[in-house]
Parts: C-alpha cells; structure tokens; sequence
C-alpha cells in the first residue's frame, strides 16, 4: 500500500447496551469517530448503501484524492470499495472452493490487538509464524487496528472478504518479508494485484513505482518485480487462510505451503525512531 | 410591562403544552421514572429523516459539527461552488450595519457573518469620515473649532461583533480564521446554546444566526432568546436553507443534494454522515411562510423573507418593536 504512516486510530470497541425504550429497538453504540454506528441502516454495522451513481462519483474523487495525498488511506479504502465489485466476487468463489477458505467465511475471523495474545505470540520460537509477524509489527511500528472499516460495498459476505483482505495485508508483509517502506509497499502490492485483480490493487502497482528513486525502481524491476508477480500468480489465494490458528507453524513450512518463494532481496527496513 | 406579560402567558402555554405531549407518551414510557418535569429522553424530535430523542438530537448535532469543523469553509466553498459567499454578502448589504451597531452572530462558528459585518462597519465609518472632512472644508473657523472639541471628547461609539456558539471546535477554528485575517478589534467569542443565551436583555442592535436554526432543538425558544437579548428596535435576521419553489429547480436541487453532496462529505471531509445529515435537516426545515409564523408567534414585527437562489436559501427579518 502507500506508505505506511503508523495510522494509530483508537481501538474500536462496540459497548453494546440495550437500551428499552417505548419502541422496543436494541442499539449498538460504537465509542468510535462514526456516530452512526449507533443505529445502522443497511447489511452490516458502517454500512451505507450508495446509488450506482454516488458510486461512480466516489470512486473518481476518492482516486483524485488519494492521488493527491497518498496518505490518505481512507481515500485508498474507498476506491477499492467502489471498484472492486467483480473481483471480490471472484475472491470470495476461490475462498469458498478451499475447505480452509470456507471456514474463514463462516467463522469470520477479525484480526484486531484484542484478539491477538501478544504475550504468547512474543513466547514461540524464532521463525515461527507469529513470532516474525510480532516482530515485523515491532520493526515497523504498525498496528493491525489501523484498518478501516468496509463502508460502500453493497453484500454482506463480500464486505467481509474486502475487510478480510485490509486485515491479511500485513501478513502478507511477513509472508513476503517486505517492509514497510515504499518499495516494500509496491513489491506487496504487485503481489496483491496480480493474486486478487482489484482495481485499486493495480493502480496503487502502477503508481507506487512512480515514487521510487532510480536505484530503488531498479531493484523492483530486476528483481523484486517479476518475483512478486510471479507468486502472485501461482501463490495460493492468501485470504483463505486461517492465520489465526497458525502461530505456531515454522514460516518457511508456511511459505511452502501456500507456494511463495522467499525475496530474492530484502529492502532495507524504515529505521526504527 | 405588557411584552413581559405575554412572555408570561407564552410560557406557561409552552408549558402546558409540554405537559400533555409528556402524559400521553409517558404512559407507554418506563412506569418506574415516569417524571412530572418534563424529560428530554421521552419527547422525540427528528435528526434528517430519523426520529430520535430531543437528548440525543443535541448531542448528535454536537458531534456532527466537532467533525466537520476543521474542513467547514472547504466544504462550504465545495458544496456550494462558493456560492454561500454571495448569500452572506446579501444578508449584510439587507443588513447594512452603521458604525457603532452591536451584533449577536448566533450559531457563528467560524466567524463569516461576523468578519463581514466589521469589515462592512469599518467601511461605513472611513465613507463618514470622508464626507466629514470634505463637509469640513466649507465652514467657517468657529464651526470648525468647535467640531474639534466634540471630536476630541464624544467618541464615536465602537461596534462589535460577538460571536456565539454551542460548539467550541467550531468557535476554535473561528479564532484561528481571526487570527490569520488579522482581525482583533470589536470580535469576542463565547460558548452558548441558542436557546438559553448567556447574555442580558436588550443588549444588542442585531441578531443574526445563519445556517445555524434549523440545528437547534426548539426553534421557538431560540426565537425567544432573540427577542430577549435584542434592544428594542433591534433587528432580528435569520439566513436558512428553505423550500425551493420552482419545480424543476427543487428537482435537480434534491437530485444535487443527496447524489453528490455525501459524496463530497466523504471525499473531501472523510465524513458521509455528517453532510447525509445536513441535506436531511434542510428538508425537515419549516418553509418560508411557516417560519415566518413561527417569528411572528415570538413576538416579532414586520416581518418579511427574500428567496435567494429560487428559494435554496431564505432571509427572513423581523423587529422587536
């Protein structure tokens, strides 16, 4: 994705409360920034069902947007949304012909610092999956909360499947071994454009380069480009994976079973301040 | 003497109003805190389209406006194509302030009515100035000796603006906006709700709010918070979003409202919600005529509204007399 700022919103928790009143209506109020939260209209709590021409026009300004000010990453969010119709179809049709897939689909599972044991994860062995995840979150000073919510897509299980995809980014960053620096960012995204066809994907692979310095944009063209294109392509599809119950498997078994290859090479990680 | 006796008799109307409203939804309501006073939790009000408790509707408002305060004057310039600027020129051209007039700016958040009645004084007073010496120049020495004199101790009286707001983010980026315009003098800020103003009786020669009532819980009881703090003979101005008469206009202007608006919101504020709010409460917003009544019901006189932009927005004026 676009550089990564350390987006350290506060962590979202929903207080549930019923409250009864003459008409019985139970609420949901959210402590977070969206008032609305507090009653939804529409398939899933932030929901806010659009006409196809509010649509087309989101998707125009927030591409406008987020080109202007890359670190606008609800801008990012929204464009994908809104242009990502057909393929999270297709993405949720390779989740459901994998047995793994489909339990993710069923189970919903969320990726938040609620649910995640750090201390446990911080107690498994070097090279174990959730040990290099815990340390690439150290290393780059991120936050799996930082995601947001699913707004303008109009299907209940496909917003799932794009909130799915937000919350699997930084997996796929330790998976990748990428960092978060740009050109770890667009290595990721030219792996995500090529594994999941999203518009958004795509642009962000065509655009990212364009902030590259000469040596950098050789490294990604020589190297680093074509690898991740390649295991994009013949990688098994990263959303069906259960992760939440793989912490302890090694990396490497892990990388060889989803048929990723390790980087050719590493872009230096951002300098921890 | 008369007015305070029929405020009197108002009152105790709304209140008795307010007490069978109270009784008939107080018997579906919890029976363990049914209250005698009447309670905000229990009346409801509408907040756009939704219906929700008279509480809940303040405090929403609330929320919506600390939001959108930091973008507000590049939402406002987008949505309406910098049109509202003209709408703010034409209240104060209806207005046209002289030098010493005290203005109430309720709902001023970040200062545009109140900026442009200063600059509007500032340049009423140089224009009389002006004329002065040029009238200066044809008297004889004694005329001129003694204009001196009266200039030296009557002062002219200086006019302020205060600026008035439940919001305190909106009053913030107020001052800032001030700041960076440079303008200090006569400009005070202050945290109050329109419908229980923090000031004295007959304070003030102006009272405007623009785009502000149709936020406010109870219209009416701001109406009569303006009529207490204004002096009699004070103007009362209200700039609003209205009722577009035209058919074809309201057509395309709700079509604008609704498909591109919240779009706007999002894109440029990261906020659908808060301006899929704003184009509901134009809605809900009495019309022309109706608000017109709702003023005169207050006590005010004379009367009037213009239609600006076929009736997207309306000025409406009125006098304590």
């Amino acid at each position: 994705m676009w550089p990564l700022i350390p987006f350290r919103w506060i962590n979202r928790r929903r207080h549930c409360f019923t409250v009864s009143k003459v008409v019985c209506v139970q609420q949901l109020h959210s402590s977070s920034t969206e008032f609305a939260n507090i009653h939804y209209d529409g398939l899933y709590p932030g929901h806010i069902p659009t006409t196809t021409v509010q649509k087309a026009l989101l998707s125009i300004g927030s591409g406008v947007a987020a080109l202007q000010n890359p670190y606008r990453h609800d801008m990012v969010a929204v464009l994908g949304e809104t242009t990502g119709h057909l393929a999270l179809i297709k993405l949720r049709d390779r989740m459901r012909n994998d047995p793994e897939g489909y339990a993710v689909l069923t189970e919903r599972p969320r990726i938040r610092l609620s649910t995640l044991d750090l201390t446990k994860m911080a107690s498994l062995p070097d090279g174990s999956f959730g040990r290099e995840y815990l340390r690439f979150l150290e290393d780059n000073d991120v936050t799996p909360d930082s995601r947001a919510d699913v707004k303008f897509v109009d299907n209940e299980e496909l917003a799932y499947v794009m909130q799915r995809y937000r919350e699997v980014h930084d997996f796929l960053h330790t998976l990748l071994g990428m960092p978060t620096n740009m050109l770890g960012e667009v290595a990721v995204k030219w792996f995500e454009a090529s594994q999941t066809g999203l518009p958004m994907c795509a642009l962000g692979a065509v655009l990212g380069p364009l902030r590259l310095n000469a040596s950098r944009l050789q490294s990604l063209f020589t190297s680093l480009g074509p690898w991740a294109l390649q295991n994009g392509r013949c990688a098994r599809c990263v959303l069906s994976i259960f992760y939440e119950r793989r912490w302890e498997q090694s990396l490497e078994d892990l990388r060889r079973e989803l048929n990723i290859e390790p980087p050719p090479v590493i872009p230096k990680a951002k300098k921890k301040t | 003497m008369a007015a305070s006796v029929r405020l009197l008799v108002r009152q105790a109307i709304r209140l008795s109003h307010r007490n069978i409203t109270v009784t008939a939804a107080g018997v579906s309501a919890r029976p363990s805190c049914r209250c005698f006073s009447e309670s905000a939790e229990e009346r409801s009000t509408h907040f756009g389209f939704e219906t929700v408790s008279e509480a809940e509707k303040a405090k929403r408002v609330y929320k919506v406006f600390e939001n959108v305060a930091q973008k507000y004057d590049i939402m406002n310039d987008a949505m309406s194509l910098g049109i509202h600027r003209l709408w703010k020129d034409m209240l104060l051209h209806a207005m046209h302030p002289q030098p010493g007039a005290r203005l109430l700016d309720v709902a001023g958040g970040t200062g545009d009515i109140s900026f442009r009645f200063l600059e509007y004084v500032r340049f009423q007073r140089e224009r009389q100035q002006r004329r002065a010496v040029r009238f200066g120049q044809t008297l004889s020495l004694q005329d001129i000796s003694n204009s001196y004199s009266t200039i030296e101790t009557d002062g002219p009286r200086e006019s302020t603006a205060v600026v008035c707001d439940i919001n305190k983010e909106m009053l913030k980026v107020g001052k800032e906006k001030a700041e960076s315009l440079g303008i200090t003098a006569g400009l005070s800020w202050v945290v109050g709700d329109a419908e229980e103003l923090p000031f004295d009786d007959d304070q003030f020669d102006i009272y405007t709010i623009a785009f502000g009532i149709r936020n406010v819980t109870h219209i009416d009881q701001a109406l009569q918070e303006a009529l207490r703090v204004l002096k009699p003979g004070g103007r009362f101005m209200c700039l609003e979003f209205s009722k577009v008469t035209n058919p074809l206009l309201a057509r395309l202007y709700d079509a604008y409202s609704f498909q591109i608006i919240p779009v706007l919101g999002e894109v440029i504020a990261g906020d659908w919600k808060s301006y899929q709010y704003l184009v509901e409460s134009i809605r809900k917003f009495p019309s022309q005529e109706e608000f017109k009544s709702m003023i005169e019901d207050a006590g005010f006189y004379c009367v009037q509204y213009y239609n600006f932009t076929g009736g997207v927005v309306a000025l409406h004026s009125g006098f304590k007399l």
